[in-house]
């Protein structure tokens, strides 16, 4: 069993269908008048966030109490040379406190690596930097496999900022090793040639239109406003005309195709409101099974060891 | 103190012996000297270093000018030039003959400053260059190291400027505008890791503009810290055209790749920032390109770059931890396993001591140990390996990348005019 996890990498195909298989069963606790497992009873899950991301720590939270664990908000909002205290001085804390399991986002990448230096506990990265986001990659997988059924084979295009986003980077190496075909579409400015070799046979493509037709999932990644401002996109016009999904380019998916988004989305910059709201649009249950998924992770990280 | 070594071999030559009185290398023994076994050694001219950070003022829990300067005579160094980024920096003629005079009374090697092009590593308003060539510590290369001269007036001023003295710009290429936020190559590896890449090309673009200037000016350009193949190219193609224009390349970038950030060397894990540099470790076609350019001449020195970092600083996520890493004490060890055989013992001496010692103006050191020259030479047991323990070295830091690499080559003695400054792995003070 792995100890951590900190990359998509770290997970061949068959621990990532557990955790599918686990988050299904889980997710049938969620529909019970009384929604707990005493799984982790007795255990200490921290939530070490360095970032705001009330969506992705409270999804972990729920997760936690799901499975009867105590659970620690750790928030320490700005990085840690900024607070004057030293990660590895707040993983001796954690150390102290007995925590099983740490969730930690951090702004910096690579982050998480470095905590497991320093703790005894699990560590689970939820989101570093611009690396990697693996919990956010097996929950939209678990909610392919729900919409389509399987994973495999899949026609998977990710759409937009990809330079920046770790969801992009987890997705790209989990839908991999799950046999999905993976597009990353973007301009060259957010799609760089180097991502080409993330996994063997990654797409690249910088033209959304003659993707679209062959997509089972289109998936789109929040843009930030300020790489306006750096100079890789002209305008967040031209941005949309070129990369935004609206409902003449959703026409032109095939009818079984699904629309996904991290969240948050920026509406009428990467994404039509009404795609968004579409039945096709799946943004509404990949935030359900992130607990399912996240219940999963713990279940399995946690569960398997006194 | 007067020594006799026996059976010495001089730059890989025959055997011979070497008398050492009074600071000079003399003909014959007189019978008063210690003895020492040479069987099996290497005699080089001491080793001097273009690019080293002492610390001292401002971080002397990282380093200080004594400690480097025994960390430097382990390493088979006879001078080291200091870089400028101290705190406060060495850009006014106090500061340098500070950093001058401590390196005297240290004692262990020649320990010359380098000052700053602009004031305060602004790269705003030029220093005053020529009172710090004019001082005690009769400075010679001016280097905003750590920063970019980026502004293409003030570096055309001040090549012209330092002409007057016989000056060198040193320069750290790196376009600031391209390198924002950059925190190792950019490659497949910044990629997967999802770290801000570094492009070779704002090394290359800065370089390339900068022997434009030197050939207009007609002054002495340096280029510190070599990283790129395209960067050898743009330095050979202006050597070809008979600009004035040396280069250096650290230890670590003939060696080590960006595929180290990402764990790939036995016992390390992705993320570590004893791998984190200035420039950053490129890909084994630029360690490729950089070993040929130092072996036909493109690249004239190797320079170590070695930059103190206490634990705090490194011991911390991969965006927050200084770059740097040691290099004295494993410099030679390292060329020697890179481009030892390519080289040769003569080019050897000729990187690490002559060509350092003719740019810097060094006028005592980079002489072959022959009878008549200053006895500031070093003794190598190049049979001999070792296994590089953090813990042991001199150096008051531990930021070296190579802790349990077995290397070649050991440093047995080292003397700076007639003065036994190391010995076995121990500094004379
Ligand atoms: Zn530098």
């Amino acid at each position: 069993m792995i100890k951590h996890l900190l990359s998509a990498a770290d997970l061949d195909a068959v621990t990532a269908t557990q955790i599918h298989d686990i988050a299904a069963e889980m997710a049938t606790v969620a529909g019970r008048e009384v929604k707990k497992l005493p799984t982790l009873r007795g255990r200490t899950v921290v939530n070490l966030f360095y970032e705001d991301s009330t969506r992705t720590r409270t999804s972990f939270e729920v997760a936690a109490k799901r499975l009867s664990a105590d659970v620690v908000n750790f928030s320490a909002k700005g990085s840690s040379v900024e607070k004057g205290e030293s990660l590895k001085d707040t993983a001796w804390t954690l150390q102290a406190m007995g925590a099983d399991a740490v969730v930690i986002r951090h702004p910096a990448s690579g982050a998480p690596h470095r905590l497991t230096h320093w703790v005894h506990g699990s560590v689970l990265n939820a989101g570093d930097g611009t690396h990697e986001h693996p919990t956010q990659a097996l929950l939209d997988t678990y909610t392919m496999r729900s919409r389509m059924g399987k994973v495999e084979g899949l026609n998977v295009a990710i759409v937009g900022d990809v330079l920046h986003s770790r969801v992009a980077r987890s997705n790209a190496l989990l839908l991999h090793t799950l046999g999905a075909k993976v597009t990353l579409v973007g301009p060259p400015t957010l799609v760089p040639p180097a991502f080409g070799s993330l996994t063997p046979s990654l797409g690249v493509s910088y033209d959304f239109d003659s993707v679209l037709p062959h997509a089972d999932v289109v998936m789109m990644l929040r843009v930030q406003k300020e790489r306006m401002n750096a100079a890789f996109f002209p305008s967040s016009q031209e941005y949309y005309k070129r990369y935004g999904l609206d409902s003449a380019r959703l026409r032109r998916m095939p009818d079984h195709a699904i629309v996904m988004h991290p969240g948050p989305m920026n509406r009428g910059v990467e994404i039509a409101p009404e795609v968004a709201d579409s039945p096709r649009s799946t943004i509404v249950e990949q935030v359900a099974n992130g607990v399912s998924v996240r219940m999963a992770c713990l279940y399995l990280l946690l569960g398997g060891r006194s | 103190m007067s020594y006799l070594i026996r059976n010495v071999s001089v730059l890989g030559g025959a055997p011979v012996d070497l008398v050492v009185r009074d600071g000079v290398i003399v003909d014959s023994a007189d019978g008063t000297e210690e003895v020492m076994d040479g069987t099996g050694l290497i005699a080089l001219p001491g080793l001097v270093d273009l690019h080293t950070h002492l610390r001292e003022p401002g971080r002397e829990d990282a380093e200080t000018v004594l400690t480097g300067s025994r960390a430097a005579a382990l390493g088979g160094y006879t001078a080291v030039c200091a870089m400028a980024n101290t705190n406060p920096v060495a850009d006014t003629a106090g500061v340098v003959e500070q950093v001058w005079r401590l390196g005297r009374e240290a004692g262990l090697v020649d320990v010359q400053p380098i000052g700053a092009v602009t004031v305060g590593l602004g790269g705003e308003k030029l220093a005053e260059l020529g009172a710090m060539a004019d001082s005690a510590a009769a400075v010679r290369i001016f280097s905003d190291d750590g920063m970019c001269v980026h502004d293409p007036r003030l570096m055309r001023r001040a090549l012209e400027y330092v002409k007057a003295f016989d000056g060198v710009i040193a320069q750290h290429a790196e376009e600031p505008r391209l390198t924002q936020g950059a925190q190792m190559h950019e490659g497949d590896v910044s990629a997967r890791l999802g770290l801000t890449g570094w492009p070779s090309v704002a090394e290359e673009a800065i370089i390339a503009r900068d022997v434009l200037l030197a050939a207009h000016t007609g002054a002495r350009l340096h280029v510190c810290h070599v990283s790129t193949a395209g960067s050898v190219e743009v330095i050979r193609q202006a050597k070809a055209r008979g600009v004035r224009v040396t280069a250096e390349v650290t230890p670590h970038h003939l060696l080590l790749t960006d595929e180290a950030v990402g764990g790939s060397i036995e016992g390390t894990a992705p993320y570590d920032p004893v791998f984190k540099v200035n420039p950053p470790l490129r890909t084994a076609e630029d360690v490729e390109a950089l070993r040929s350019g130092l072996v036909d001449g493109t690249i004239d020195v190797v320079a170590t770059d070695h930059a103190p970092h206490a634990a705090q600083d490194k011991e911390c996520e991969w965006a927050y931890a200084r770059p740097g890493m040691l290099g004295l004490e494993t410099a030679l060890p390292i060329v020697l396993h890179t481009v030892g055989d390519a080289l040769g013992w003569d080019g050897i001496a000729d990187r690490m001591s002559r060509t350092p010692a003719r740019i810097a103006g060094l006028d005592e050191h980079g002489h072959t140990p022959v009878p008549g020259s200053p006895a500031t030479f070093t003794l190598i047991d190049p049979q001999a390996r070792f296994t590089v323990d953090p813990a042991a070295l001199a150096s008051l830091s531990a930021n070296t990348p190579y802790a349990g690499m077995e290397l070649p080559g050991k440093v047995v003695a080292t003397f700076l005019r007639g003065k036994r400054t190391a010995l076995d792995g121990k500094a004379a003070a």
